[in-house]
This record gives structure tokens, C-alpha cells and sequence, in this order.
């Protein structure tokens, strides 16, 4: 495990884990192995030979160009599709359905559902896995208070705004009580104030000690910021161009953090590596 | 807006028409436009007449033709539901099924309808094949087009929830069906009402489409006019009440339309 403590904010990042251990379900990081695989889509190749091992509990970022296959790889890991070439291992288990039940998968945009309230979207993976509805609501709803979401829980998607709307999703991901968080792009479709907020928010919440987390992004500052890893990939088909390790914890101060001269360092260094690999 | 000046502008062109009708009719403007004898131009006073004169007849004649609907409608939906939901769990089922259905849709009532009075007589049963044989088709397609309206990240998503094939479809693919098959619903009431006189008018003792046929025969034109009020009447109140049942069921997608 990584020492996660920056200077100046070890109370801050304390309570952080604090809150968030509170915040999670039942769920213990699993290691994730991907070992030299590859996918086409037909004629297209979308990724050539990565190459990926992520520790239990660990964060890893994966930024690149647009359309590079960052979501196929995504798709891999969590068991939703069968890579041509290589081997993908979630907690050891290599089989499609053993990944999906270690790995809870949240897509790009929230994908609420629209009839639902958003306590009953954030229980509906203990819904699918057969709890009785009350106690469902029951364990969604003591999350809701954490997450910003008090007062919320019997609103309908189109009432909440962006951001709560994100969250109830990131709940609803994390209510699957999986030892993997797969997320694609999180906060690409938020405004960049809000996305600042979130990834704040994202940093207090993530509970090191619990998930194994694989975060896509197309935004560097967001990979750094939020990742103990990142993966720079290339782009179609995806290669890993540059493999940043940041020896720092996500501070809840974001601006402080993002402005740091060792994390600029970083984030220029990502992003020629982004530019290179994008030629 | 207020009711009474929201509905000020149709009422107003109603009366309009209706005045210009009672005229035309009262005067014989028509009749002798047509060169028609003057009895057979109702005016609108002559058909509210017959509507209270004829309201036992009506009545009766109109539960008849309501009870087809409605038991010829109920057969469309379930039957409509049933195929969408077989179409859209399986392929097979798909070429196998989906161009009889719309075959089926290109068979001339005109020329069913005979034949179905030949084989089953003059009671309910062909009232009921027309009326869900033209309701059906409009309920499975839009229904369809709502199971699979369904986002493929939602499908991904939910799958990682670890939802399986019948999960998926309860707690996704019904519920955003819904608007759609109503909408279905709509259209299939609609028609249900003249799929219904159609058929009492090719062979039936009673129901609206018989007292039309009847009082045609016997150049009651008023009479069958005032059959068509009903008819219509009819005809609004069944879409009015689908309506109703829909914005009670759907309320996340009619409330955007419902709130203005």
C-alpha cells in the first residue's frame, strides 16, 4: 500500500477515510491482472497488448485520446466482454461471470432510471440481487446523508442536478458492494465547476483500504489528481505510452493540490506522453 | 390559461359550424344544392331531437357496442403485450413472427368480416376478432419500439449489477416500454370503436353499427347521425380514460407534457 499522506493535510485526508469507510458497503479491494492483452472489433483494433496489474485497494487512472478503447478495456476488466488475445484476472478469477460479480461498472452518463426515486435508483443493485425492497431503501438510505443527498431521497432523476444526479449513480455503483469500481468518465458530462467539486468529493470518498478502483478519463488533471497510477495510453490501437506513479495522498484541498508544483510537473509530463502517443 | 378560455376558441368554432349547418339544413340549401329529398339533410336540432327521442335505443344499442369494444380491446392489449414481449426476447420468434403480424394487418376487414359472420354468427365472437385483430398491431409495435429503446449502457450497466435476462427486462425494458405501448393504447381505442360498428354492420341484431344500418334502410338519417354522436362520444371518453391511466402509470414521462 502506498503512502498516501501529503503534507499539511493528514487530518483532512484522516477524516476523509474516515467518512468514506463509513460510506462503503461490505466490499475488500481486489487485485486486478490484465496481461498482454488485445481486442479488435472486427477489421479495428482497439487495443494492442497492455499490460496492467493494480494492487487491492489502489486507484489507478487511465487517460487517452478519444475513441482509444479506454471503455473497451473498462468493459473487459468487468467481465462484460471476452478480450481476442491475453488474459484479464479479477481477484484471481479469469472467467466473464466471476469478474462481473467482483467488478460494478458506472458508465459514462448516470443512466438513472427515470421512474425510479433516487433512493430506490441507488438500491437498485441489492434490488437485482433480491433484497426485500424496505430494507433495500433502508441500507441505500444511510448513505444519502454522506453523499450530499439528505432530503433528496424520494425526488425523481429529472428534479436533481447534475451533480447530485452523479452521485446517486456513483451510490448506486457502490451499493453493488464489489470489490472493484470501474469508472468510465465519471464527470465528463458536468461543468467544470461541478466536475472540480466532485473530484473533490470523489477524493474524500474513496476508500483506499476497500476498493480496487480503475478510473477513465480523458482529463489528465482528473487522472492525477484522483489516481495513485496512471496510465497514459496511446491512441487506436491503445498502447500504454507512460506509467506516472504519484507518491501523494488526494488531498481535499483540490486547488492547493492541482497547483502544487510536483503535481504540474506530473500533469506536463502526462501530457506530452498523451501528445506523443496520440501521433 | 383558464378553462373556460381555453376551451372558448374550439367551442366558438363548433357553434360556428353547427349554426351554418342548422341553417343550410333548415332551409334546404343542401337538399336542393344535392338535389336530394329534404328529409334525408338532418339538421343538427333534428339529431338532438332523435338523441333524446331514440336515448332507450341508444342506450341500449350503445352498451352492446361499448361491451365489443372493450372486450375486443382488452384481447388486443394482451395479445399485443404477449407478442412484443416474445418478439423481443427472441430472434427466432422474430422472423418467425413479426411478418405474419404484419401480414395480418393487410387482410381487408372488408372482406373478413363476411365470412367470420358465416362462421361464428351473428353474437359477439366476430365483433371481438375484428376489433383485436385492428387494435392489436398498433399496441405490439410501439411497445416494441419501447422494449428496445432501452440504452446499451444501461444494458452494460445493469448486467455489472449483476441483473440477468428477465431482471433487465422487469426493472428496465417494461417500465420504458410503458410510454410507448400506450401510446399504442391510444391509437388502438381509437380504431377499436369503428372496427367495432364495422363489423355489427356486416352482420349483427344489435349495436350502433345495426341501428345505423337499420335507419338508413329506413331513410331515418337523424337517427343514424345521432348513432354517430354517440360513436364519437364514445370514441372520446375511451381515449380520454387511456389517457388517464396512462398519466397515472407513466408519471415520469407525461409529467414534462402534463405540468405546462
Amino acid at each position: 500500500m502506498l503512502t498516501r499522506l501529503r503534507e499539511g493535510t493528514p487530518d483532512a485526508a484522516r477524516e476523509g477515510r474516515a467518512e468514506s469507510a463509513a460510506a462503503a458497503p461490505d466490499a475488500v479491494g481486489a487485485p486486478v491482472h490484465v496481461r498482454d492483452v488485445g481486442h479488435s472489433f472486427g477489421e479495428l483494433r482497439a487495443i494492442e497488448r497492455i499490460d496492467l496489474e493494480i494492487e487491492p485497494g489502489e486507484v489507478v487512472g487511465i487517460v487517452g485520446p478519444s475513441g482509444c478503447g479506454k471503455t473497451t478495456l473498462l468493459e473487459l476488466v468487468a467481465g462484460l466482454r471476452s478480450s481476442d488475445s491475453g488474459t484479464v484476472s479479477v481477484g484471481g478469477k479469469k472467467a466473464e461471470d466471476e469478474r462481473l460479480a467482483r467488478c460494478a461498472y458506472m458508465p459514462q452518463r448516470d443512466l438513472l432510471l427515470p421512474w425510479l426515486s433516487a433512493l430506490d435508483n441507488a438500491a437498485l443493485a441489492l434490488r437485482i440481487a433480491g433484497v426485500p425492497r424496505h430494507e433495500a431503501r433502508a441500507r441505500a438510505g444511510e448513505h444519502f446523508a454522506r453523499l450530499g443527498l439528505e432530503g433528496f431521497e424520494n425526488t425523481r432523476p429529472d428534479e436533481l442536478s447534475g451533480g447530485m444526479r452523479q452521485r446517486v449513480a456513483f451510490l448506486r455503483t457502490l451499493m453493488a458492494g464489489r470489490p472493484v469500481l470501474l469508472l468510465d468518465e465519471p464527470f465528463a458530462s458536468l461543468d467544470a465547476i461541478t466536475r472540480a467539486e466532485m473530484q473533490s468529493w470523489l477524493a474524500r470518498v474513496l476508500d483506499p483500504d476497500r476498493h480496487t478502483v480503475l478510473l477513465v478519463t480523458h482529463d489528465v488533471e482528473e487522472a492525477l489528481y484522483l489516481s495513485d497510477r496512471v496510465l497514459v495510453l496511446s491512441s487506436r490501437p491503445a498502447r500504454v505510452a507512460d506509467r506516472i506513479e504519484i507518491g501523494a495522498t488526494r488531498a481535499p484541498d483540490r486547488a492547493a493540490a492541482v497547483t502544487a508544483s510536483e503535481f504540474t510537473a506530473l500533469k506536463e509530463r502526462a501530457l506530452r506522453s498523451l501528445a506523443e502517443g496520440a501521433r | 390559461m383558464s378553462a373556460a378560455r381555453r376551451y372558448l376558441a374550439p367551442l366558438a368554432v363548433i357553434l360556428v359550424l353547427l349554426g351554418a349547418w342548422e341553417m343550410a339544413a333548415r332551409w334546404d340549401w343542401i337538399s336542393n344544392a344535392l338535389n336530394v329529398e329534404d328529409f334525408l339533410i338532418p339538421a343538427p336540432s333534428d339529431i338532438a331531437i332523435s338523441l333524446w327521442e331514440d336515448r332507450s335505443l341508444m342506450l341500449s344499442d350503445g352498451w352492446v357496442t361499448l361491451q365489443e369494444v372493450l372486450l375486443g380491446f382488452a384481447i388486443a392489449a394482451a395479445a399485443g403485450v404477449a407478442f412484443a414481449l416474445m418478439i423481443h426476447l427472441s430472434e427466432t420468434a422474430r422472423r418467425a413472427v413479426y411478418p405474419l403480424l404484419v401480414a395480418s394487418q393487410t387482410i381487408p376487414i372488408v372482406i373478413l368480416a363476411p365470412i367470420l359472420v358465416v362462421w361464428f354468427g351473428f353474437g359477439l365472437t366476430p365483433k371481438l376478432v375484428i376489433v383485436a385483430l385492428i387494435c392489436f398491431f398498433p399496441i405490439t409495435v410501439n411497445m416494441l419500439d419501447g422494449l428496445r429503446s432501452v440504452d446499451p449502457d444501461l444494458t452494460k450497466m445493469m448486467r455489472s449489477l449483476g441483473a440477468g435476462r428477465l431482471q433487465r427486462l422487469w426493472r428496465a425494458e417494461l417500465p420504458a416500454s410503458l410510454p410507448y405501448a400506450f401510446s399504442g393504447a391510444r391509437v388502438a381505442i381509437t380504431v377499436s370503436v369503428i372496427g367495432a360498428v364495422f363489423a355489427e354492420y356486416v352482420g349483427s341484431s344489435e349495436g350502433l353499427g345495426h341501428l345505423i344500418n337499420q335507419s338508413q334502410a329506413q331513410l331515418l338519417t337523424a337517427r343514424s347521425f345521432a348513432a354517430v354522436v354517440i360513436l364519437s362520444a364514445m370514441a372520446i371518453a375511451l381515449f380520454g380514460l387511456v389517457s388517464l391511466i396512462e398519466r397515472r402509470l407513466v408519471s415520469w414521462d407525461s409529467r414534462g407534457v402534463t405540468r405546462a
